[in-house]
């Protein structure tokens, strides 16, 4: 097994930001349970949170905690209205799959 | 220690979120989100971060995911079902999935100088303290804003999500 640096370079934070948001993008295209895909829109929320911190860590500012505070404040709306969404979806249509909810499509 | 620290918990991170995508049950994805939010608020305190990884552990893993759980319990989502195949995407999307994320890392190996590290203890402006303070002061009007906007939000969740009074 290779030895440990000592310390972790910056750029492995914006790595695994990164591929936490691919992960989310997967999640998003590839899913079809619409709880499942609002929970990768939360994943790539979250993955872009990191990226602020890591940024705010390099710049040695505590502007980029501010800037993911007020994401923390907006997804937790999101997540209740979103959720109030899919609550009256399926209420209407007794389905979470999102291939069932095309009365948009004809 | 803090290459360890880093190691274990974007571990944890990168595999709850792969598990995230290829779990076929709501509830596991759910599981699995709430171990993602939990390892990037220990990331969060490596890079100093004490308030927001606090507030990352009570209101993401904390509130949000006790809502989504409560929905998929309420609305008892089951395995989700392939209605409809997609080849393409099959194909063609995890290719360039892997295309973006291999972009992306490139160019941040790129731009970053060689021996820019993360060292614990370094950033010391992450404290509740420097947080409120620029809140209250730089950052007042947009937290102002942000107040109503919860206000619509509550409004919002509770007329959709009412029973229908005749």
């Amino acid at each position: 097994m290779p030895a440990l640096p000592a310390a972790v370079p910056l750029s492995w934070y914006l790595t695994l930001s990164a591929f936490l948001f691919v992960l989310g993008v997967a999640g998003f295209l590839f899913r079809r349970n619409i709880i499942t895909v609002f929970m990768s829109i939360e994943l790539m929320l979250n993955a872009v949170n990191l990226t602020f911190i890591t940024f705010s860590y390099k710049l040695q500012q505590v502007d980029g905690h501010i800037f993911s505070f007020f994401v923390m404040v907006v997804a937790a709306a999101e997540a209740a209205v979103g959720l109030a969404i899919i609550l009256t979806v399926f209420k209407n249509r007794q389905t979470l799959e999102i291939d069932e909810l095309d009365s948009l499509k004809n | 220690m803090d290459a360890l620290l880093f190691m274990i918990f974007a571990a944890i991170a990168a595999v709850c979120g792969i598990n995230l995508v290829i779990q076929k049950h709501a509830i596991s994805s759910a599981l699995s989100l709430v171990g993602v939010m939990a390892a990037l608020a220990a990331l969060y305190l490596l890079l100093g971060g004490e308030f927001i990884a606090a507030a990352q552990l009570v209101v993401y893993a904390g509130a949000i995911m006790v809502l989504f759980v409560f929905v998929i319990m309420l609305l008892n989502a089951g395995v989700e079902r392939t209605t409809r195949r997609r080849p393409w995407a099959q194909y063609a999307g995890v290719p360039l999935l892997l295309v973006l994320f291999g972009t992306v890392a490139l160019l941040v190996q790129e731009i970053s100088p060689a021996g820019d590290n993360v060292i614990f203890g370094e950033f010391t402006k992450g404290t509740p303290l420097d947080v409120g303070r620029a809140l209250f002061t730089t950052y007042l009007l947009p937290f102002e804003v942000t107040s109503v906007l919860i206000l619509i939000a509550i409004l919002g969740a509770i007329v959709l999500a009412r029973k229908e009074i005749d």
